[in-house]
């Protein structure tokens, strides 16, 4: 009870803090190594096995079979969501990777060359246009559903938005003065990149990249809910909540575990997110 | 019109309060000019907005500043609300900030002229008219349509300036206004700030860390160092007889053309000579 | 007389701005420039905010390409030059901008900022002596030595500024580009850096094209002056010939608007002459 009635009084004293974002850094900061650290438990080590299926305990309540009870096959919640977090952040982190990796690319080539931008820009934008879980299901129908479908389908959307981010940065950082000195010391576009540009936008990048993953989180839920995530038995958060659908009424944990999951960690992202921001942001430093 | 009375402004800092400006005391009388002079950090912004009540908030004051008697630093948010643009004006260095910009020149001053007197849209629009031609913008008629990226530098700073004047205030604050402009403009806009207080009447405090420009149009000037006025007086007195070593070093610091015919004699006179 | 270190004949730049409702008109923003400048001179270009004054910089220091005309420098024109014989070049010549804060980069020590233009040179010291060579340069404009091991965040502007001429020199370079180099900071460091440039102008022969607004600046510290206006050089000559006899009217218009304390004695005669002329009334 005295654990409890102090985290108000220290949230309030980080938010009064001298540091921007202290608070939601935080918060987002636990919430979201709390999520990795289920995840990678899980590799080693799950109550029971998630695939295990016990019809004759099947729709058990919370605490009765395992923490969490058990599903319509009688496997054990707690399990399944703790492996369903892995599932969803690799996913998540891959795709991610994918939209990091391109889109960085195009985001600085775009920033550092006009013509590429004007062919660039073009081409995130009808990225833009795509709505991204209807071409997922296209894009499934083509290569069928699993990891690789889920990656492809989430990143290449990310692809746009971090190009937008990057190129926007990058851009700032060209019209400096020291790109200018380093244009004297004769080195190359790429070098310049490499040297002066990236380094100054990692922040904003590595502030998209734990929204994004949050974004992506949400998307993996919903195309495994929709069939086109990883194929069973892998147990995904978002397939969770499909079967749970069937028994809402009789065992609502089952919708309420996976959902819960993937609100707390679709937060956590956000609020790191935000606080990176918070504390990255240089006229916000600056104020403090 | 505005007395400073022992005015310290201090922020907490990591290492205990830092003081920006360390007991100042200066007055401005109607119709004068007063200049305030010193480097990048003196305090002197803090000052300018210490006098229309806008510092951060945690700025720790003490002192006081008296607008005809009345303590700037002691009013509410509500008092000084009717205070800033009706008794003060305040000019920016950069207008381009100030201004808005999805507003036309016209738009920004007959806003305040409006906020001002109860007069209609038309009426406005003629008093705003009138006022771009008081700060001779050329051309008024088809600047008063104008957005700020529009026009040119110079022009942007005459729509601050005529934007300040739509409130009728009785001092004008100029925080280095000429600053980012060219010096052909600088002599413009000054121009247009030493008519305002001969034919108007008005104060006006010109802040800057040119010793060209306060020679040229301040009658009285405090010099500030690291928060400290280390000299006040007639601009003219200040100038050819500072006292504090810090105002001769100010001045040696100026480039010879600057310098030179500070005495008697014909302007642009006495190049340097030989290097 | 020697040959000038520094020649640029009909220097023009064209810039196609467009318009509304896609037309496109040409700028010119350097408009049949030509000057020279001797080798250990201090040349000034003077003009105000959009002459092309910084166009003309960017173009010597071969940052930017002329629409027509040529840039020689030491005999070589440089934009006739293959890119690699251009990136051998650029040792010769360096650049000191106007902002010291965005000049530096904020991420790297001053150490490496300093030496970036060290990859010019095919035989750039490297290890111990190229610790040492830093050391110097940043010596030689009066930063201790260990300010290497800094970030740019922990200098004022003046050492800033002083920071980046040492990053200029360290290819000894023969002709340093300062494109208001003094603009941004306060009167005493502004004098400070003039004298500094002047001394390594002396100590090691250095030609300097100095870019300013500033008349007292060019004064101070230049040999010669070329004024320019919209794209035109107007007016070249000697300091003492362009400031103290101007031919051009622009010249004096620039001239007459520059603050000066000499306006003091102006303002108490005009007081003295309104005085009895009031009492008249």
């Amino acid at each position: 009870m005295t654990a409890l009635a102090k985290v108000p009084g220290a949230v309030l004293r980080l938010r009064r803090g001298r540091r921007p974002g202290s608070a939601a850094l935080l918060v987002g900061g636990v919430l979201t190594a709390c999520l990795v650290g289920i995840a990678l438990t899980s590799l080693v080590w799950t109550p029971e096995d998630p695939a295990r299926m016990r019809i004759l305990q099947k729709l058990r309540g919370p605490l009765v079979s395992g923490a969490l009870g058990t599903d319509h096959l009688g496997r054990d919640v707690a399990s399944m969501l703790m492996r369903g977090a892995f599932n969803s952040l690799t996913t998540a982190f891959a795709a991610v990777g994918v939209g990091v990796g391109l889109g960085t690319l195009a985001g600085v080539a775009a920033a550092a060359n006009s013509r590429l931008d004007a062919v660039l820009m073009r081409v995130c934008d009808a990225l833009f246009a795509l709505p991204p879980i209807l071409s997922a299901i296209m894009l499934g129908a083509l290569l069928g559903p699993g990891a690789l479908t889920a990656i492809i389908a989430i990143g290449v959307f990310m692809i746009p938005v971090f190009a937008r981010v990057t190129r926007g940065a990058a851009m700032q950082i060209w019209a400096r003065e020291y790109i200018m000195a380093a244009r004297m010391a004769g080195k190359g576009t790429a070098r310049i990149t490499a040297e002066h540009v990236l380094p100054n936008i990692a922040g904003q990048i590595i502030v998209q990249v734990t929204i994004q993953l949050a974004m992506a989180i949400l998307t993996e839920a919903g195309l495994s809910f929709l069939g086109l995530g990883l194929p069973p038995p892998a147990p995904t958060w978002g397939r969770m909540l499909a079967e749970s659908q069937t028994y809402l009424t009789q065992a609502p944990h089952l919708a309420l575990a996976p959902g819960l999951a993937i609100a707390a960690a679709v937060l956590g992202l956000n609020l790191l997110g935000d606080g990176l921001a918070a504390r990255l942001d240089p006229r916000r430093r600056q104020a403090s | 019109m505005l007395a400073i009375r022992n005015l310290s402004i201090a922020f907490p800092g990591a290492a205990g309060p830092v003081r920006v400006v360390d007991d100042v005391s200066v007055e401005v009388g109607r119709g004068e000019s007063l200049g305030i002079v010193g480097e990048s950090g003196s305090g002197k912004s803090m000052l300018s907005l210490a006098a229309i009540g806008l510092l951060p908030r945690t700025a720790r004051t003490s002192g006081e500043i008296l607008l005809e008697g009345q303590d700037i630093l002691r009013m509410g948010e509500r008092a000084l609300c009717g205070l800033r643009g009706r008794r003060i004006g305040m000019i920016f260095q950069e207008p381009m900030t100030a201004l808005n910009p999805a507003m036309t020149a016209g738009q920004q001053i007959a806003e305040g002229i409006r906020l001002h007197r109860r007069v209609g849209r038309a009426e406005a629009r003629a008093e705003a008219l009138r006022l771009l031609d008081r700060v001779r913008i050329p051309d008024p008629a088809r600047r008063i349509d104008s957005y700020p990226h529009e026009m040119s530098g110079g022009q942007r700073q005459r729509v601050g300036i005529a934007i300040a004047l739509a409130l009728e205030p009785d001092l004008l604050i100029a925080d280095e206004p000429t600053t980012a402009l060219d010096v052909t403009v600088q002599k413009e806009i000054l121009d247009i700030l030493d008519e305002l207080v001969a034919d108007l009447g008005l104060s006006l405090i010109l802040i800057s860390h040119d010793l060209g420009v306060i020679a040229r149009s301040t009658d009285r000037t405090l010099v500030l160092c690291r928060g400290r006025a280390v000299e006040q007086g007639a601009t003219a007195a200040v100038l050819r007889h500072p006292t504090a070593q810090y105002t001769r070093d100010l001045i040696a610091a100026l480039p010879r053309r600057a310098r030179a015919g500070l005495g008697e004699g014909p302007p642009l006179a006495a190049g340097g000579g030989a290097r | 007389m020697t040959a000038p270190l520094l020649s640029i004949e009909n220097l023009t730049r064209d810039y196609a701005l467009r318009g509304r409702g896609g037309a496109t008109r040409t700028l010119r923003a350097v408009d049949d420039v030509s000057l020279a400048v001797e080798a250990g001179s201090v040349f000034a270009v003077v003009g105000e905010s959009g002459c092309g004054k910084s166009t003309l910089a960017r173009i010597v220091m071969a940052l930017d390409r002329p629409t027509s005309g040529t840039v020689r420098l030491g005999g070589d024109d440089l934009f006739a030059l293959s890119p690699t014989a251009l990136a051998r070049k650029r040792r010769d010549f360096q650049m000191v901008f106007q902002d010291p804060y965005g000049s530096l980069n904020p991420r790297h020590s001053v150490g490496r900022i300093v030496a970036e233009p060290l990859c010019l040179l095919d035989d750039a010291p490297r290890g111990r002596d190229r610790q040492a060579l830093i050391a110097r340069a940043l010596e030689e404009v009066g930063l201790p030595g260990s300010a290497a091991a800094r970030y740019p965040h922990e200098f004022s502007g003046g050492q800033r500024q002083r920071i980046a001429i040492a990053r200029a020199l360290i290819t000894r370079p023969k002709l340093v580009v300062a494109d208001e180099a003094v603009s941004a900071l306060d009167l005493s460091i502004q004098a400070q850096i003039l004298r500094l440039i002047l001394g390594l102008r002396d100590r090691h022969g250095l030609t300097v094209l100095f870019i300013t607004h500033n008349l007292g600046v060019v004064d101070e510290i230049a040999d010669r002056v070329g004024v320019m206006q919209a794209g035109r050089l107007v007016e070249t000559g000697t300091v003492r010939e362009v400031l103290d006899h101007p031919r051009e009217d622009y010249t004096r218009k620039l001239l007459a608007a520059e603050p000066t304390l000499a306006v003091l004695a102006q303002r108490e005669r005009r007081a003295w002459r309104a005085g009895p002329l009031a009492s008249c009334d």
